[in-house]
């Protein structure tokens, strides 16, 4: 079932936990509740800023859950995660209070930024989420630094950078990888392949397109992933995450994936058709995919219920709270800006 | 006919260097291609190759001489076979012409002379140069606080491009002293995430110049993040190098930041012009729990100040300091410069004009309290910095000065900076271009309607 498939560069240690480490039952229904909750949490976003509650730009994660969800399973504590500006799936995910999530959207003093940065800029150190970038390509040489981190403090964590297939064509991305491989560092890169770099398609603005194989000149082991399959997705974070931490340096994971709605609210993504949108989503859908799963192993429709509506309770309170929270107070204008020195 | 062999110059501002060791002795013969002394400068050893065939008739400077000035004849070669012909030029390579007679004036290595409120009298001091300042700051917090650590070109086993990590790989490894590729952007975003996670990178350029590569992560990411996250992630990193004009290096290699920099809240931007100043404030930076801009100069790596002789010299970050007292007319200025300013009030003094010289040191916070008090007493200003004029440093002083101080100016305040063009290459060309002594001596006088 695990839809894995080996890149090109150096060989990876083909490992045989692979396909049943993660069919246990209840780690799929926590997987379900996790991706619904990204999901619904998401819809709920977009809804906000339809009526205005949410300004400037704001990225959906709707259809990539699998990733941020399966990669967060393999996570130990104190390994970081880092990503661009479609971070709401990792900060839930990892586990960040989708209250705060939301209330940073709306720009509140109850945002986990107390309304400062947005939806693009949100970090917790408590969960190892760095961030929420809105620069393309910043947290890949930013994450690789995380793991510098972990590096010279021996500490045995790995730091997961995420990017898109957009960024994956940024040059900082290449000086990463080069120090990333020549000084062994722990770190993982993610590439989330939606296949369209705001309206550009990945035909269209890379010369190979594989992207697990963009680290092969820097003898970077990658591999293809479905990122549509949440148990496909944690046993090859798994296997890429044991290579970094046992002191092999970077691995590179490309998750082949599909973005549901525009690149931000304001894309009417008139660069594909509508069918082609409608066949990833009744043939590849991460959620209707593990719910098959579930299905398989005699988890019903009934049975879900009780999360749905958990879900359901989640992501109303958090919209509540979102809308609620006073903006922040205007003494908060000059706040954060410098720390005290210490002397 | 003899040719003299002349002290090269090795690096666009080499004056002086030791002759180490001669590989041949009088009376050898020599071709075109032949080794034939070392020499040293505070940054590098060279070999000096004949470029002429002949025979050594004389060494004229021993072998262990220091300070030696580019151009002295070091050696006369007899060229007694005819098929030499008589070579004018010097006879030694590598033949880099020493920076051109109308270059600007060197800085006033005496400037220590003038009293430092801040070092209590008795105070013992040493003689050091900015570029040992510097290396022993970085040094001493190395000791201090293993989070400490130091990444960039050159830094580790060439001993920094312009020396300034000399020892450190040896002192503290190569895990905190690190070698990194050409890629600015990629190893600057390496130290703002080390740093997010909790160390305290010190990222070295080799120049500023190249630090535009870098600019999104040290302005996007090092200086912004900490607001965009409520607070909760913080870069405490220095990034350093040396900043501003060398010695014809042209356009792409000679720009002042102190202006780019200092327009960005969340950095603070840090200037020095001694020795004294370059350590306490390298330290204090390090210290800090903000992303630090430190803006060095290669023209004053070389310059011997006193520094107090104790045991941690810390200069605090964003104040201003008098360099000279002066009752008639106010310079405000940073970094090298300062040197020039020093010099102008002298010129002035001889014409009955005192200059009050005041150097700002960090561009940003800027202490225009200290220059608004200045301009209090002389009611006359004129900055001087090295960069560009439009939207830059001085721009920003007359701004605030006539904003708090407009009813204590007696004339418009004037700015003197570098030419609206980039840097030219020709000697005269570039004098042209920046300012200079006679520049800043002129824009005082006009203030002082002399």
């Amino acid at each position: 079932m695990a839809r894995t498939r080996k890149g090109e560069a150096p060989a990876v240690k083909a490992d045989a936990t692979g396909v049943n480490a993660f069919v246990g039952k209840d780690e799929l229904l926590k997987f379900y509740q996790d991706m619904l909750l990204i999901r619904r949490f998401e819809e709920r976003a977009g809804q906000l800023y339809g009526m205005g509650l949410i300004g400037g730009f704001c990225h959906l994660y709707i259809g990539q859950e699998a990733i941020a969800v399966g990669m967060q399973s393999i996570k130990v504590k104190g390994d970081q995660i880092i990503t661009g500006y479609r971070d709401h799936g990792h900060m839930l995910a990892a586990g960040m209070d989708p209250k705060e999530v939301m209330a940073e959207l709306t720009g509140r003093a109850g945002g986990s930024s107390h309304g400062k940065g947005g939806s693009m800029h949100m970090f917790d150190i408590e969960t190892g989420f760095y961030g929420g970038h809105g620069i393309v390509g910043a947290q890949v040489s930013l994450g690789t630094g995380l793991a510098l981190n972990n590096h010279y403090r021996g500490n045995g964590n790995v730091a997961f950078a995420y990017f898109g297939d957009g960024a994956a064509n940024q040059g900082q991305v290449y000086e990463s990888f080069n120090m990333a491989q020549l000084w062994k560092l722990p770190v993982v890169y993610v590439i989330e392949n939606n296949q369209y770099a705001m309206g550009t398609s990945v035909e269209r603005s890379a010369s190979e397109t594989a992207f697990h194989k963009r680290g092969v000149s820097f003898r970077i082991p990658g591999e293809e992933v479905d990122g549509m399959d949440v148990t496909a997705v944690a046993e090859a974070g798994a296997r890429a995450a044991e290579h970094a931490r046992s002191g092999q340096g970077p691995f590179i994971l490309e998750m082949k994936t599909y973005r549901y709605r525009g690149h931000s609210m304001s894309d009417p993504a008139k660069y594909r058709t509508k069918d082609e949108v409608d066949n990833v989503k009744q043939t590849r859908d991460p959620i209707d995919h593990l719910k098959e799963r579930l299905a398989a192993i005699g988890v019903t429709e009934d049975d879900l219920k009780g999360i749905d509506a958990e879900v359901k309770r989640i992501v109303a309170e958090a919209a509540e709270f979102a809308r609620t929270s006073p903006e922040p107070d205007p003494s908060e204008l000059y706040t954060d800006v410098y720390l005290e020195a210490a002397q | 006919m003899s040719v003299d062999i002349l002290m090269p110059a090795l690096s666009p501002t080499m004056e002086e260097g030791t002759l180490a060791k001669w590989l041949v002795k009088e009376g050898d013969t020599v071709k075109a291609g032949d080794v034939i002394a070392e020499i040293e400068t505070d940054k590098a050893t060279m070999e000096v190759e004949a470029v002429d065939e002949g025979v050594i008739e004389a060494l004229l400077i021993a072998a262990g001489s220091e300070n030696v000035k580019v151009n002295t004849p070091i050696a006369r070669l007899s060229g007694e076979d005819s098929a030499a012909p008589s070579a004018p030029a010097p006879a030694a390579e590598p033949v880099v012409q020493a920076p051109a007679v109308a270059a600007a004036p060197a800085p006033i290595s005496a400037a220590s002379t003038f009293a430092d409120p801040e070092i209590p009298a008795g105070t013992p001091m040493k003689k050091i140069t900015v570029r040992d300042a510097l290396r022993d700051a970085m040094a001493e917090e190395m000791r201090r606080d293993d989070k400490v650590f130091l990444m960039g070109e050159e830094v580790a086993q060439y001993q920094g491009a312009y020396k300034v990590s000399r020892d450190l790989l040896q002192e503290f490894g190569d895990k905190r002293v690190i070698d990194t590729p050409i890629t600015e952007h990629g190893f600057a975003g390496l130290g703002v995430g080390a740093a997010m996670a909790g160390l305290k990178p010190i990222v070295e350029f080799m120049t500023w110049n190249f630090a535009m590569q870098a600019i999104d992560q040290i302005i996007n990411s090092a200086a912004k993040t900490l607001y965009m996250s409520g607070g909760q992630i913080k870069s405490s990193i220095v990034f350093r190098g040396p900043n501003g004009a060398a010695s014809r290096v042209g356009a792409q290699h000679s720009q002042d930041y102190a202006a780019w920099y200092g327009n960005v809240p969340g950095l603070k931007v840090i200037a020095p012009y001694d020795a004294a100043d370059a350590k306490g404030l390298m330290k204090a930076a390090i210290r800090d729990p903000n992303p630090i801009v430190f803006l060095e100069h290669e023209m004053m790596y070389g310059h011997e100040f006193d520094i107090p002789d104790v045991e941690d010299w810390v200069v605090p970050i964003g104040k201003a300091k008098v360099r000279r007292p002066g009752n008639d007319v106010t310079i405000a200025t940073y970094s090298r410069m300062v040197g020039f300013a020093l010099q102008a009030a002298e010129e002035l003094a001889k014409e009955g004009i005192e200059a009050e010289v005041v150097d700002l040191r960090t561009i940003r916070p800027m202490d225009h309290a200290t220059i608004l008090e200045s301009v209090k007493k002389t009611n006359r200003l004129v900055t001087v910095e090295e960069g560009w004029g439009p939207m830059g440093v001085g721009a920003e002083i007359v701004a605030r000065i006539t904003e708090f101080g407009f009813d204590y100016l007696d004339a418009p305040p004037l700015r003197v900076h570098q030419e609206d063009v980039p840097l030219p290459y020709a000697a005269n060309l570039e004098a042209l271009s920046l300012p200079s002594v006679a520049k800043i001596v002129k824009a005082a006088k006009t203030v002082c309607y002399r």
